[in-house]
């Protein structure tokens, strides 16, 4: 017995020690690598310092923050506004920043305005240089009066600059600097694509800019004056001018790698600059995967350079097709060529292929982040222009200015204009992207046109149901009607606030104002004549919920194209499917009352006014341009459609043969300012879960609308 | 540690009954053992600090007795900084080299002190508090190496954080004898107070040849874009004071301004401004007539009364950071890490760290000449924004300004991004606090996009050994127009499926694919097979569904590409009773699941189910073989922030043939189960994702007053 408990101690004693020896003798890993690596510092083997930074405790000095004494110092000899205007004498051409060289006061007064020069007899403008005109003269920011004008852009062709073309402007300095505003450049916008020429391809304009701002295709970090300049991409002539193609992206599919995994198809130089680059590619190219071609067949003479390669690689590059190998591959490779810039750029953006990346997950969102920047900032000269003057708009609003965030997410900048709100909250984009919600409650905004004489009329009735509902903040009659305002016990009694606005002109888009009174995210528009239940409007509004950058809605409308007649079509007949749900019973968020008047132009608002009608046409144009989505339709009583085109008080605008075709040639105009047509059909209604559904009518939720 | 434990606990009891002489003999050697061990256990598991302290203090002494080194008069100087350097100019990033973690490398200089011919110092502090700070924290840090070959960005250890400090000439000649110098290539330096009398330039006035600069002050003009890094100036007080996060929302005072070297032009345009607008403003100076002993940076006064410094920044919506001498001001430290909107007025200042982060989301910029409007500008800014921006700024300081570390590490991080831009932390990485983070979606999906009709979809029917209901489903399947393929998931590894011949015969491929377990996962997996983007899971009991309401569910599939749309519709609820959430399967109003034995949804989402799930919920549903449909409605909703779509009229869902036995979803106790998982997932998530709605898709004209046979999809909730 006793020796078999000494054994055992013994034994576990032994134990012990083993376990001692083990932890002691072998260090644990984290320390080990750090001690082991000091080790090897310290031994002073080769060229290593032999000495790690000393983690050292002692009281060291603090480095004296904060610059108080100093700037007292300072403050007593230098005035703030005098050192302001040494800065702006001394910080000149190359140097140039707003700071320096723009005078923010010419935009104080007006805003941000544009104004282009007169064109001139005898002046020949490039195709590329008109268009870039046309859009900022068909801009909101345009304005024919240089007293207005905060920025001055010249019609002058300043687009090439290569002294060998064709469309090579001679004498400009002179020309330029006769301009009785030019003013040393200040102020001003220099459009340019290409500068310089063979051999050296500098960047040099061939005449004296001043202080003027340049837009500049292929600009190096050497000449770019960062926060003044603007680098905008290369562009063909071919270009359109606005709405462009969509981008050639149409499936997100998994896993996301393609036929080849880089391609490139281009010019080699051979000689001189930017030779290095598409010289080097052959190194890379294997013809499976990676698919990098050159030809050396360029200009006239280019046998006098031939090297060695050459006839292999022009074999090569005859092998394959061009488009074919963009839309197969993953990544595009974009070289540099004479100039920085290159077509293959805005290419390599439409067919979604990216430069460089690894992962999966990375090539999908990179991919689709291509599309993005395509269709909102690439597609068309427009976009290129507006967002050049949107950026320099955002350097003079400065605290209003976009955050990245609005730049780089659907649907970008030139859709989310600043001066409406410069909180992402405020717009309904980015609601899932900040994490909160849509505040839960609508404003019903009535547009109102027949006097109110009887106590029986339409009017009163959706006043009442309207205000009946739960999510009601409150309820905005636009009074548009030539009689004078009803007495104020006229209206019935609701538990939420009714608001009387007396519509200034009594023109259509002013239902579409951003009216201060607005303070909901959510707007319902009603037409005075819409029947709706209570239970409906609390239903769209939950839907609106789920989509508040949408258009949620009742009565919808489809389009079509009509190849006979080569325009499109409007449609109210019952279809299956729909593209437009009319505003007289709709719920979108307040945004687009701000985008409607101040993001379209005025021929379009115009042209509704005048025919007092179209504008929930527009206002579909506008808002699936800017989601590129359908709206909504979700169910209704079905008597409403009747009521809405039947015998109501406002027959006379859907009786009228016009009306119709009206709304044609209206779709057809939308159309073409939009250059292509944004509206998208839908299938598909939004019904209650248990709507018509076999089951008990009180276990539903949503009852009236089942109710004939 | 266990160990020792156990063998104490279980010695005591053996030893009594021993003799003494052995008892002594046993005590002392197991005492010794045991001791031995304790020891052992406490050095192994001792935070660092003890196991380094050995070095430390030999570190320690290195630093008083770092070489001296003399600079002769005549020792080269470095040309001043070259305002054109760019990365690929005045940096080598061939020496960064391919590296698999894509991280840089960076080299530490030993301290050296540099003394010029008479033995007078380059530096009247030496190497400050705070350089030493950012020095070891780099030295700790993953950046970090010895090995000067290895290295491709080199930190000198002379201390040029405070310009005033330097003496110029010399400094410039010591960096110049740096052994890897180099004309400056990849060498970086940290200043944080540039220039000096009487101009004040923005920009470390020392000669630095191409070195690069993490500059605390610098303007437009000195800003070298993509080059250098703008750094904050580090204020001593984020180390002295703890100020605990405030809630976002109004404060006391809407401006506040505490600088107390304001130029008087200003000052007295702020006192107009407090005139015009009253008790919202308070404008704070120096207190004049501090008794002695007090700390002044601690304290400022208004007329007389004394206010806490910096604590009084949390008192108000936005504070004032005016320009001094320099740019760069501390107090934007102190007034991010009170969370008070900083209005920054400081023409042609770079701010810290802006190359990537988005002040516009956390501070209000306003040009000096419009000082006078501020009140104006900043009421024009709506309340929740003002909300967001003080979260915002008080997320910057905690991440980017607090320490010396946060500063030199994001620097490093900065170079490292351009140097391996395709592994570049994103703008949400840099920008979002992690509330954001934590609320917010990031959706793979993102663009918006109606796929075209024609790829079709491929549908998938997870099958174990009901051949003869499987039969009817593929048949019932092929006969919708838009499906591209039939891929079966075999999962029964007893049992062969059918020859090739007893299968339906259908228009489209049809592959069977043999399983290696019988896991419900299985049917999620992302077979090579499918090579549609959209998927339809389907079970093999799923008969009931017509052709009509599959390619409906399609339709919407291509409207609503990025969520599930599916046919039996579920509800979470939570059950106050028990406090916990509840699965409902009866009729309701709401929605906020689709089972996924009848769904269409994105190839994407068997990717994420597969490799992206979170915690082990993958393996508790195959360990349950139940809730898989559950755990994928949580993951999408999760990542996209969206609610499933329901499409058509509820049906029965039981198929004539199966018995309660054999049809999972029938089972009681599998109900309680459902419940279980969703409040399983909801604490693996650590939330709960799903959306709920009330709303389902019917076709445009469903059981409206319309020719049927005009329809498209006229066969629509047929029993």
């Amino acid at each position: 017995m006793q020796a078999k408990k000494r054994y055992l101690i013994s034994l576990l004693t032994g134990a012990s020690l083993v376990l001692l020896l083990y932890f002691g003798g072998v260090p644990g890993p984290a320390p080990a690598t750090s001690r082991h690596e000091r080790a090897r510092g310290g031994g002073g083997g080769g060229r290593r310092s032999g000495q790690p930074w000393p983690h050292a405790s002692e009281p060291f000095q603090p480095f004296s923050p904060g610059d108080e004494t100093d700037t007292e110092e300072y403050n007593a000899h230098v005035s703030p506004r005098q050192k302001r205007e040494v800065h702006a004498s001394v910080y000149r051409g190359k140097r140039c920043r707003m700071d320096s060289c723009f005078d923010f006061s010419l935009c104080r007064r007006n805003g941000f305005k544009v104004y282009v020069y007169p064109q001139q007899k005898g002046e020949k403008i490039s195709e590329s240089y008109q268009s870039i005109l046309a859009a900022i003269e068909g801009s909101r920011f345009y304005t024919s009066d240089p007293s207005q004008a905060c920025l001055f852009v010249l019609s002058l062709d300043t687009l090439d600059r290569d002294q060998l073309s064709p469309h090579y402007v001679h004498n400009l300095k002179s020309k330029v600097q006769s301009l009785p505003l030019w003013n040393d450049g200040r102020n001003h916008l220099v459009f340019n694509l290409y500068s310089g020429t063979w051999p050296d391809y500098t960047e040099d304009l061939g005449f004296d800019i001043g202080q003027a701002m340049l837009a500049k295709a292929s600009v190096s970090t050497e000449n770019f004056r960062p926060g003044f300049d603007v680098s905008i991409p290369l562009f063909p002539k071919e270009h359109p001018r606005s709405g462009g193609e969509r981008g050639h992206l149409r499936a997100n599919s998994i896993p996301p790698f393609r036929k080849y995994m880089l391609v490139f198809k281009g010019k080699r130089y051979l000689t001189g600059i930017g030779s290095d680059t598409r010289n080097a590619l052959y190194h890379v190219h294997n013809a499976e995967d990676v698919v990098l071609l050159t030809t050396c067949k360029h200009g006239k003479d280019w046998q006098k350079h031939k090297d060695a390669r050459c006839d292999k690689d022009n074999a090569e590059y005859d092998k394959y097709d061009y488009r074919e190998m963009l839309h197969n591959s993953t990544f595009c490779l974009v070289p540099r060529g004479r100039r920085l810039g290159s077509f293959r750029f805005l290419e390599a953006l439409q067919i979604p292929s990216t430069v460089r990346s690894i992962h999966q997950d990375k090539i999908l969102a990179l991919r689709q982040q291509t599309q993005f920047l395509w269709e909102a900032y690439f597609s068309s000269v427009e976009k290129i222009v507006l967002t050049t003057l949107e950026i320099i708009q955002d350097r003079v609003l400065q605290h209003t200015a976009r955050s990245s965030l609005m730049w780089n997410s659907h649907p970008g900048g030139l859709f989310t204009l600043p001066q409406y709100s410069s909180y992402l909250g405020d717009f309904p984009f980015y609601y899932a992207g900040l994490g909160i919600k849509p505040y839960p409650k609508f404003t019903a905004v009535i547009h109102a046109v027949t006097p109110l004489v009887s106590q029986s009329q339409p009017i009163l009735k959706l006043l009442v149901a309207v205000a009946k509902s739960q999510y009601c903040a409150q309820i905005i009659v636009l009074w548009n009607c030539d009689k004078p305002l009803p007495a104020k016990h006229r209206w019935p009694a609701t538990s939420v606030p009714v608001i009387v606005i007396e519509g200034e002109n009594k023109v259509m888009s002013s239902r579409f104002q951003p009216y201060e009174s607005i303070i909901t995210d959510a707007v319902l528009s009603l037409d005075e004549d819409t029947v709706l239940s209570t239970t409906e409007v609390d239903f769209a509004f939950t839907v609106w919920q789920s989509f508040p950058e949408r258009i949620v809605g009742y009565p919808a409308r489809s389009h079509f194209w009509d190849s006979n007649k080569e325009r499109w079509g409007y449609t109210s007949k019952w279809t299956n499917d729909y593209s437009m749900v009319l505003t007289g019973a709709a719920i979108y968020h307040r945004y687009y009352h701000y985008l409607y008047t101040h993001f379209l132009p005025s021929s379009l608002k115009n042209m509704v006014d005048q025919l007092a009608n179209c504008e929930d046409i527009l206002m579909n144009f506008l808002v699936s341009a800017v989601t590129k989505l359908p709206p909504i339709k979700v169910t209704q009583k079905k008597q409403y459609k009747e009521t809405m085109m039947g015998q109501s008080s406002r027959a006379s605008r859907w009786a009228d043969p016009d009306h119709f075709a009206q709304r044609q040639t209206c779709m057809n105009k939308f159309a073409s300012w939009f250059g292509g047509m944004p509206l998208v059909h839908s299938q598909m209604r939004l019904d209650p879960v248990l709507f018509k559904d076999q089951v008990s009518i009180l276990r539903k939720k949503y009852r009236e609308i089942e109710r004939l | 540690m266990c160990a020792s434990v156990k063998y104490s606990s279980r010695g005591p009891a053996l030893i009594p009954r021993m003799k003494t002489k052995h008892r002594i003999y046993y005590i002392t050697l197991f005492s010794v053992v045991l001791l031995g061990l304790i020891a052992t256990g406490m050095f192994q598991f001792w935070p660092h600090s003890i196991e380094s302290s050995p070095e430390w203090t030999l570190d320690r002494r290195s630093v008083h007795d770092a070489p001296l080194v003399k600079l002769p008069v005549s020792s080269p100087i470095p040309e001043r900084g070259d305002l054109s350097c760019r990365m690929h100019t005045c940096f080598d990033v061939y020496r960064c080299g391919y590296n698999p973690k894509n991280r840089i490398k960076v080299y530490i200089y030993p301290l050296q002190r540099f003394v010029d011919e008479v033995g007078v110092p380059i530096s009247s502090t030496g190497l400050s508090r705070e350089y030493n700070d950012l020095l070891s924290a780099i030295s700790d840090s993953d950046f970090y190496t010895d090995d000067v070959t290895r290295a491709c960005l080199f930190v000198p250890s002379i201390d040029v954080l405070n310009q005033n400090s330097l003496r110029i000439r010399e400094t410039a000649q010591a960096l110049a004898m740096l052994p890897r110098w180099d004309k400056g290539m990849n060498h970086l330096l940290f200043n944080m107070l540039p220039g000096g009398p009487p101009d004040y330039n923005t920009a470390l006035d020392v000669p630095r040849d191409r070195a690069l600069l993490a500059g605390g002050g610098f303007s437009t003009w000195t800003y070298r874009q993509g080059y250098d890094v703008s750094i904050p100036v580090y204020s001593p007080l984020s180390a002295e004071v703890d100020l605990p996060e405030k809630q976002p929302g109004p404060r006391r005072y809407f401006i506040l301004s505490s600088q107390t070297a304001i130029h008087r032009e200003y000052r007295t345009e702020l006192e107009r401004l407090k005139e015009e607008n009253g008790e919202a403003l308070l404008l704070l100076d120096k207190c004049s007539n501090l008794s002695q002993g007090m700390a002044s940076a601690r304290k400022r006064c208004y007329k007389g009364q004394v206010y806490d410094y910096p604590q009084i920044l949390q008192e108000s919506s936005f504070c004032v950071v005016l320009r001094g001498a320099r740019l760069g001001q501390a107090t934007l430290s102190d007034v991010l890490q009170a969370g008070c909107v900083p209005v920054i007025m400081a023409d042609s200042y770079i701010l810290p760290f802006s190359e990537v982060l988005d002040w516009k989301r956390a501070s209000v910029v306003i040009p000096e000449e419009k000082l006078p409007e501020m009140y104006t500008i900043l009421k024009s800014i709506p309340h929740r924004q003002v909300e967001e921006m003080q979260r915002q700024a008080r997320w910057f300081w905690e991440a980017y300004f607090r320490s010396m570390k946060a500063i030199g590490l994001t620097t490093l991080q900065i170079i490292n991004d351009r140097i391996y831009p395709y592994a570049a932390r994103t703008y949400e990485e840099w920008n979002n606090p992690p509330v954001v983070k934590w609320s917010s979606v990031s959706n793979p999906l993102f663009l918006p996009l109606i796929p075209p009709r024609s790829p079709g979809f491929t549908a998938v029917v997870l099958t174990y050994d009901r051949v003869e209901s499987l039969f009817r489903v593929i048949t019932e399947i092929s006969k919708v127009p838009s499906l591209a393929k039939l891929l079966v998931v075999w999962n029964n590894q007893n049992k062969s499926p059918p020859e090739e011949s007893l299968w339906p015969k259908i228009a489209v491929p049809l592959r069977v694919v043999r399983t290696k377990e019988n896991k419900l996962s299985n049917r999620f997996f992302p077979f090579d097979e499918i090579e549609t983007e959209a998927v339809l899971a389907i079970d093999d009991d799923i008969i009931m569904l017509t052709s009509d309401e599959l390619q409906f569910g399609y339709e919407v599939w291509r409207e609503f590409p990025d969520r599930l749309v599916g046919y039996p519709g579920r509800l979470h609820l939570w059950d106050h009773e028990m406090g916990k959430w509840k699965y409902e399967s009866e009729w309701t109003n709401e929605v906020s699941m689709v089972l996924t034995g009848a769904a269409f949804y994105h190839k994407y989402f068997n990717y994420l189910y597969t490799y992206k799930m979170p915690g082990d919920i993958k393996n508790w549903v195959d360990a349950h073989m139940n809730c898989e449909d559950i755990a994928m409605n949580f993951l999408v909703a999760n990542i996209t922030g969206k609610a499933p779509i329901k499409v058509t009229p509820r049906k029965k869902f039981k198929c004539p043939e199966c018995t309660a036995i054999d049809g999972l979803s029938l089972d009681q106790t599998h109900m309680v189960e459902r419940s279980e998982c969703i409040n399983k997932f909801a604490s693996v998530f650590g939330t709960m994702p799903l959306k709920v709605v009330e709303h389902r898709a019917d076709p445009v004209l469903y059981k409206d007053d319309f020719p049927e046979k005009l329809k498209s999809f006229p066969n629509i909730g047929s029993l």
